[in-house]
């Protein structure tokens, strides 16, 4: 098992729809999420924690200590015995103390070790803060919500067999570039025992995940950068928003809307402040 | 108490912020402005240690307070220490939550784009020993703010509303509300933090903003309920 992380961390992913709905708001019919202020998209942190999730279950199922604990869909149950396997502990041990009750669920659920847990078992608000945190994505430009309306040629119910066909709705987005930022503490890391090994994995999620989560909602959905800055201590060596003030994103087109990844343009400077690693992971 | 430690002045900002009212936590409800239980834990983030403990002073609101609506899906339950028992001695159960199928819809009415700044200062507690001096603690804690360093990153109310941060040595910037006819309001009984030393009570204080600037410890003096 690889060492537990030493270094405080900051990213920035940005990533990109066409035609599709990267985040439906349940308060407005499911229309792509915007900030009704400034008429930018948004994906919120929880639809992206949602993605790492299931693409983690996906290449790592079965396998000791990354389980999912907020599956989504099909459940297969037999997955959890092998995690139980995994720490060898006896049957007949005392009863559990509550802190090895959170210690089992962080060592064997990646999304607990990663994202935290409310759990009931500690005294604390019963929580356990994970090392990962996330905000909201934004697009860097107003995005522009599209309904389109689709037909069916065939109905649900016998009663509207002459109608032929019915409607429906898509929402989309023609094109949005979106940036999301995260942060990852090297001490909350410590608690929960989240490891290199998972860090690795954290990063292959964020540029995979949207690879695996293709369908008619969605549309064309790719992660285009992915840019990590490394701090050689765990309390780190400079402010985020001077990190994150680094990657600049511009748009070429001004007379025409946005229609693909080309029609921007993104700086990433290199001077870093002492101390601060730049890896563009993609 | 042994001691009380130097004042520091942090301006902190973000795009959102959710500081929720206790009466409306199911639907979340901000606050109209952070709570000084908020400003104490975003301190903490930055720099504590059981020696010391956190007052806030003063709360500037720089940015005018707006609102925003946002509707999530999330999970209404908490994993069962029960049932974790079991699995952790090899019982058969189900250790996991369907989103699909353990799912509620809930909105939460958030700050936007706040900026504040917090005037606060650290008392010593009994836990602290002799090598705790109040100038080793602020000399690190204004060393964490210049340099932008933090035990784990702040955020104002939940941890997908992160907290960008800046100490200020200097003058405080001017709010928005300084000099307006709006800048002196009642905000109502606001909660000031949790009694811990009291069995987890939470307490409560009359906010007034005066110039957008809320004196929290004089507010306190005019009574705080608990």
């Amino acid at each position: 098992m690889s060492e537990i992380i030493k270094n405080r961390y900051e990213f920035v992913l940005l990533f990109d729809v066409e035609n599709g709905n990267p985040n439906g708001d349940p308060d407005m019919g499911n229309m792509p999420r915007v900030d009704p202020q400034t008429g930018h998209g948004i994906v919120t942190d929880v639809c992206l924690k949602r993605k790492i999730r299931d693409y983690v279950d996906l290449v790592k199922s079965g396998n000791a200590g990354y389980d999912i604990y907020v599956k989504s869909g099909a459940v297969l149950n037999d997955q959890h015995k092998k995690a139980y396997d995994y720490l060898g502990i006896n049957p007949d041990s005392k009863k559990p103390k509550e802190d090895e009750l959170t210690k089992f669920m962080c060592q064997n659920f990646f999304d607990i070790r990663t994202f935290g847990a409310v759990m009931t078992t500690e005294i604390n608000c019963g929580q356990v803060r994970g090392p990962v945190q996330f905000s909201f994505g934004r697009s860097i430009d107003p995005i522009f919500q599209q309904e389109v309306t689709v037909t069916r040629c065939a109905v649900t119910n016998e009663k509207d067999a002459e109608k032929g066909q019915t409607m429906g709705k898509k929402q989309i987005v023609p094109y949005g570039l979106y940036r999301a930022e995260g942060y990852i503490s090297a001490h909350l890391a410590k608690r929960t025992e989240f490891r290199e090994e998972d860090l690795e994995l954290l990063w292959d999620s964020l540029i995979n995940m949207f690879e695996h989560d293709h369908s008619a909602a969605r549309g064309k959905m790719s992660a285009r950068k992915l840019i990590v800055f490394k701090h050689n201590n765990e309390l780190g060596c400079c402010q985020s928003h001077v990190l994150f003030d680094k990657v600049k994103v511009e748009r070429l087109s001004h007379d025409l809307p946005s229609r693909s990844f080309d029609d921007y343009k993104v700086t990433i400077s290199g001077d870093m402040p002492n101390g601060v690693e730049l890896i563009e992971k993609l | 108490m042994i001691g009380i430690g130097f004042g520091i002045k942090l301006k902190v900002w973000g795009d959102y912020a959710c500081f929720t009212r206790p009466e409306m936590k199911v639907e979340r409800v901000s606050y109209d402005v952070i709570t000084p239980s908020a400003a104490r834990g975003l301190l903490e983030a930055i720099y504590w240690k059981p020696a010391i403990f956190w007052k806030i002073d003063k709360i500037h609101v720089l940015n005018p307070i707006k609102f925003d609506n946002i509707r999530r899906n999330e999970r209404p339950g908490k994993i069962s220490a029960r049932d974790v028992k079991t699995a952790l001695k090899g019982g058969d159960v189900a250790l996991y939550q369907d989103s699909t199928a353990d799912t509620v819809q809930r909105a939460s009415l958030v700050l936007r784009d706040v900026c504040y700044v917090i005037e606060a200062h650290f008392e010593m507690t009994d836990r602290a020993g002799p090598d705790d001096t109040i100038e080793k603690h602020y000399n690190i804690a204004l060393r964490r703010m210049r340099k932008g360093q933090c035990f784990h990153h702040p955020y104002f109310g939940c941890r997908e509303f992160p907290v960008q941060f800046e100490l200020i040595e200097g003058e405080v910037p001017v709010s928005y509300y300084c000099g307006k006819k709006d800048g002196e309001r009642d905000l109502g009984f606001m909660l000031y933090d949790i009694d811990f030393s009291d069995e987890m009570k939470a307490v409560f204080f009359r906010a007034c903003m005066v110039d957008g600037v809320i004196d929290v410890q004089k507010c306190l003096c005019y009574g705080g309920v608990s």
